[in-house]
């Protein structure tokens, strides 16, 4: 039988090695798998990537994890906000590294590597400090930038609903990055509010099937009040 | 000096847009617009996070911290809506998927560069999100912004001095004081605040500029 419900989220994390790329969904606090994170604080591994649209909001989630020093490098497209406090102070003081992406390439890069494209060509960022040193080409006239994909050690996605085989259904724009995380990481792990029998998710609205989920962990309501939301995207 | 007040520099953009259009407001100004889409059109408002259908904010009480805009404020969801992931999202824009995006801006040069993303300030932590995306993608790339900066110079520039975000992307641009489009054969100025002459608007640019305010011919100023 196959089972991927794991009991605690202590549990789900207890494997991440020193070093690994970690790829966290959520857009600002939407769709943030906060407990996997404070789970993965907890646990103490170190010398971190984390690949996020953002670099955390407030003092919880993903900035209560940078303000350990543990991470090394964050991927992400848009650090900078009302909120970021963690952050930007990290990266004044040169104790973090910094790789900005277009947020649409960052999010093609992710699909891409959940569906074993080797690199691909996007016109967005031509011309741009952000693709300075990337190589290029002409396609039918307009110019694109080659990209590389994000591959991650681990994936932390949140989602509403899942099932023992990790069947996923998410709830409104909490969605974001989880889908393509899900997809691109040797190991992903799901945070879902509730966990339900196989068979009660409709597979006509299944959006992440089993296969690119390893393991589930049901956190039933949001164990913390999320702040109010930051500035700019 | 007559400028157009933020609500009708929106109300300008608002009568711009096409019925059945799919649009992409960017944050700051752009977001004004959503007010002033002309009620008798159906328009479809998307955001980079993975909404289609998106809906005024709620009301006091209502939020939903699931349901949010690029400037992760609570938003609602129209009757029609749909939900989808950011690759799906962002592939609306590079694949020309939708038919306009609003954006401010720091700077646009003669040619549509578009600068809005980074004052290039060695201190600044700088940040991107979808700018890049929205510049490229959009069928349509307009753009609202001041026309002068605090100091008095022209934002319309021969050649940005900001780092830019897109290359000859913008096609329209919508200031307080014209409206210009940027054409290949340069920037033709379709509309103008009441009470300033093109002639006084060219001379405050300070780039070549074409004059089809007045409905008539056109004319040319450097």
């Amino acid at each position: 039988m196959i089972n991927k419900i794991v009991r605690s989220a202590e549990a789900a994390v207890a494997d991440i090695h020193d070093g690994a790329t970690v790829l966290i969904g959520g857009f600002g606090t939407a769709g943030m798998p906060s407990e996997l994170i404070d789970a993965l604080i907890a646990q103490g591994a170190r010398d971190l990537t984390i690949v996020n649209n953002n670099a955390g909001n407030g003092d919880t989630g993903l900035a209560a994890l940078l303000k350990t020093k543990r991470v090394r490098k964050v991927v992400c497209s848009f650090p900078r906000q009302t909120d970021s406090h963690v952050f930007d102070a990290l990266y004044r003081a040169g104790e973090i590294e910094l790789e900005l992406v277009p947020q649409g390439n960052l999010a093609e890069r992710i699909r891409a590597a959940g569906s074993g494209i080797g690199a691909f060509f996007s016109p967005t960022g031509f011309g741009t400090l952000l693709a300075e040193g990337k190589e290029t080409r002409v396609i039918d006239g307009r110019n694109y930038v080659l990209e590389y994909p994000i591959r991650g050690d681990y994936a932390f996605v949140k989602a509403l609903r899942g099932d023992r085989w990790g069947n996923l259904v998410y709830r409104k724009t909490a969605r974001n990055f989880g889908p393509i995380m899900a997809a691109a990481a040797k190991c992903t792990i799901a945070q879902v509010r509730e966990i339900v029998n196989l068979g009660d998710l409709d597979p006509e609205a299944v959006v992440t099937p089993g296969i690119f989920v390893t393991r589930v962990v049901e956190i039933p309501v949001a164990a913390r009040t999320v702040e109010a939301p930051g500035a700019a995207a | 000096m007559n400028r157009f007040t933020r609500d009708q520099m929106a109300a300008r953009v608002g009568r711009d847009i096409p019925n059945g259009a799919y649009v992409n407001l960017g944050i700051g100004l752009p977001t004004m617009v959503a007010n002033h889409l002309p009620k008798d059109r159906e328009i479809i408002l998307h955001t980079e996070n993975g909404l289609l259908g998106m809906g005024p904010a709620p009301e006091a009480g209502a939020e939903d911290l699931d349901l949010i805009n690029a400037g992760k404020q609570p938003v609602t969801a129209l009757p029609g809506a749909s939900y989808f992931h950011h690759a799906d999202s962002f592939g609306m824009m590079r694949g020309g998927h939708l038919d306009c995006c609003v954006l401010g801006a720091f700077q646009v040069s003669v040619k549509g560069d578009l600068a809005n993303w980074h004052t290039g300030a060695k201190d600044a932590i700088p940040a991107v999100g979808g700018a890049m995306d929205l510049a490229i993608g959009a069928k349509s790339v307009y753009v609202m912004m001041e026309h002068l900066t605090k100091q008095g110079e022209s934002k319309i520039v021969a050649h940005c001095t900001y780092p830019v975000t897109g290359l000859s992307c913008v096609n329209r641009i919508y200031t307080d004081l014209a409206v210009i489009d940027v054409t290949p054969s340069g920037l033709v100025a379709i509309d103008i605040v009441p009470g300033l002459s093109f002639e006084e608007l060219a001379r405050l640019t300070g780039v070549p500029m074409q004059d089809q305010t007045g409905g008539g011919g056109t004319r040319n100023a450097a």
